[in-house]
């Protein structure tokens, strides 16, 4: 094997590497070229992207209206007509077209989820944020801040999750917000504690001494230093709790506390009306419990391969 | 020796313990004493775990507030720095006093472009809009000898090799032109070719810009170098102090000796063993008890390890030991 040298004055020697390895790539940038590699991330990303274009798309995807009970006189207690090619799902129980009712469920499942992971997000995060601030640079004053918010913050997690919600849902009354808001307060404390957490361990880094060593303000070495370092875990976390939220509005519909409109198509309602004509049509039952479990599990993978690729211990 | 300038830094009888409830307490730095003088490079020499970076923490007022005890006198400008307001502090940091850190892996924020990094110190202190900042960060890169400066502004710590992200480190610290740095170990972590080019980038801006320098390190090599003035540490306290000529013509602590011993040499003949220091940092005694080299020491004396020695001025020097190395022949050899 030999090496030959450019002349000289000709362009620099790269020996073979593409010009990026050379320069290295961004945090970011080199996370997502990680996750392209990744198979159960590739596979969790079509699943996520499948689901958010039918979300999107669903009156698009279906001539019917969802909850329309149209063919309500073909529906009787001991039959459910199956899959035919005006209904390639067949009908549900009040004679709703199935397809048209998993269609819209997407959607639902979408904003439920979204809304109330982001309602979690960025109330526990301000939480997290506040607390980690304190607790990172604030010194004694800073640190019992930092514990007064994070006894709350335990209190809500004694709570267990869904008791939490059902209770908010039963107090707020059964609509759309209040299981929005339910879901939502369950995930506070996972994303005060995560966020804190990494703060604090960022607030230890040889870097935020560095920076104090230079003189800067507390509140900006909090700003511009700890908190870009420590917000990867949160991302992530949001991403894995949008499968658990998604779940959880199952959960608390299938327990009546979801939103009552019939004309809404929910994939936890859908659920428990499949209940009782689970001898003679399962599908209605099985299909929304399949869309459930392919859809949390799609927000999983991706979650967890996103984590892994943020997470410098596994590189290269 | 007569000195013509008052000192610009004076640490007066600094100790630093650490205490957990319920646990001895360490002292990680007791009676440290030595000056600063404008322009002036001191050493400060020892083995991992002697206090020099605590000694240099201290300096700074970067010790946590918890289970930390200071003591002693740490003067700037005739203020006390161990009691001075936060806020003063904060102020003074990065201005007048500036530090290099030890591991230029860890010293900078990963995320955050290596030109905001730079620029934020001036701004901090100096009333500067971003575009000058700007400015002055990339004519920073280029004195330290960082090619391409604008494009490595854009650029994130991991995109750039250990002796370069020193070097950012270095630009960092000269930035707002400090009276006195303060560098811990900034060469350890680079390779020896590397070690060479990052050492002369610093003696260059601390000569060019008349700074005082306190350098921290255990690396004799290092200290003969650049500094005017050496002081070993062991375990917490200085145990000998005096010029650099003086140190390594004719040490006269074991330690300094042993340190001196311990260096491998190119002139000597192959095969020739090398000479370490026996034990490990970790077999001490407390000074409270006697010397905490004692049970390291070739010269040990029964006097050794029943009192504490003090720390006497020698003539030359000063000291902390009983029983100090002679080396007539190496003295002489000195003066003729």
């Amino acid at each position: 094997m030999s090496i030959t040298l450019p002349p000289a004055g000709g362009p620099p020697v790269t020996l073979g590497l593409p010009e990026e390895e050379i320069h290295g790539v961004s945090l970011w940038r080199g996370a997502f070229r990680r996750v392209r590699r990744n198979p159960s991330a590739i596979a969790g990303a079509i699943i996520v992207a499948v689901f958010v274009l039918v979300a999107v798309f669903a009156p698009l995807l279906t001539p019917y209206a969802p909850g329309s009970a149209e063919w309500s006189g073909q529906v009787t207690p001991t039959s459910v007509p199956g899959p035919s090619a005006d209904h390639w799902l067949g009908l549900d129980r009040f004679g709703s077209d199935m397809w048209t009712q998993m269609v819209y469920g997407a959607r639902q499942s979408l904003v439920y989820g979204v809304v109330s992971t982001a309602i979690g997000l960025i109330v526990g995060a301000t939480l997290g944020l506040v607390a980690g601030g304190f607790g990172a640079v604030g010194g004694r004053f800073g640190q019992s801040v930092d514990t007064f918010i994070m006894r709350c913050v335990d209190v809500m997690l004694s709570i267990p999750s869904l008791l939490l919600a059902v209770s908010i849902a039963a107090v707020l009354g059964q609509n759309a917000y209040s299981v929005m808001i339910a879901i939502g307060a369950a995930q506070v404390p996972i994303f005060a504690r995560l966020l804190r957490g990494s703060m604090l361990s960022q607030g230890r880094s040889d870097y935020v001494l560095a920076a104090g060593a230079l003189g800067l303000r507390k509140k900006r070495i909090v700003v511009s230093h700890v908190v870009p370092n420590s917000v990867g875990p949160t991302i992530v976390q949001a991403t894995l709790n949008l499968a658990t939220a998604i779940i959880e509005v199952a959960a608390l519909s299938y327990l009546g506390l979801g939103a009552s409109d019939p004309a809404i198509a929910e994939w936890g309602r859908m659920l428990v009306a499949a209940q009782d004509r689970f001898d003679v049509a399962p599908r209605l039952a099985i299909l929304p419990g399949v869309a459930i479990a392919i859809t949390a599990l799609g927000f999983t993978l991706f979650g967890e391969a996103l984590r892994e690729a943020l997470d410098p211990r596994t590189r290269r | 020796m007569p000195t013509p300038a008052a000192p610009l830094l004076t640490v007066r009888d600094l100790a630093v313990t650490f205490g957990v409830r319920g646990q001895r307490a360490v002292h990680a730095v007791d009676e440290v004493s030595f000056e600063i003088r404008p322009g002036q490079h001191v050493g400060l020499v020892g083995e991992s775990g002697s206090g020099k970076s605590v000694t240099s923490l201290a300096i700074m007022g970067l010790l946590p507030k918890r289970g930390v005890r200071t003591s002693g006198e740490v003067l700037w400008g005739g203020r006390n720095l161990l009691t001075a307001d936060p806020d003063e502090l904060s102020r003074l940091r990065g201005r007048e006093i500036a530090m290099v850190f030890q591991d230029p892996m860890t010293s900078l924020n990963p995320v955050v472009p290596i030109g905001v990094q730079v620029s934020e110190v001036i701004r901090r202190h100096e009333k500067a809009d971003r575009r000058e900042a700007q400015d002055r960060a990339e004519a920073l890169l280029r004195q330290v000898g960082i090619p391409d400066p604008g494009r490595r502004l854009r650029e994130y710590p991991h995109q750039l090799s250990g002796g370069m992200r020193q070097r950012v480190l270095i630009a960092i610290a000269i930035a707002c032109g400090p009276k006195l740095l303060i560098a811990d170990e900034p060469t350890t972590a680079l390779d020896v070719t590397i070690q060479a080019q990052v050492l002369e980038v610093l003696k260059e801006l601390v000569a060019d810009t008349n700074a005082a320098l306190l350098l921290i390190t255990h690396d004799l090599g290092v200290v003969a170098g650049i500094c005017d003035e050496v002081n070993v540490m062991y375990s917490g306290r200085i145990v000998e102090s005096t010029t650099r000529n003086r140190l390594f013509a004719t040490p006269r602590h074991p330690y300094t000796g042993g340190l001196l011993e311990s260096i491998p040499r190119l002139d000597s003949p192959r095969g020739a063993p090398l000479r370490p220091i026996p034990g490990s940092p970790n077999q001490t005694i407390p000074w409270t008890e006697g010397c905490a080299f004692a049970p390291r020491c070739g010269n040990r004396i029964d006097e050794c390890t029943s009192s504490p020695p003090p720390l006497k001025y020698e003539g030359d020097r000063d000291l902390r030991c009983y029983n100090p190395l002679s080396d007539p022949a190496r003295a002489e050899a000195v003066q003729a």
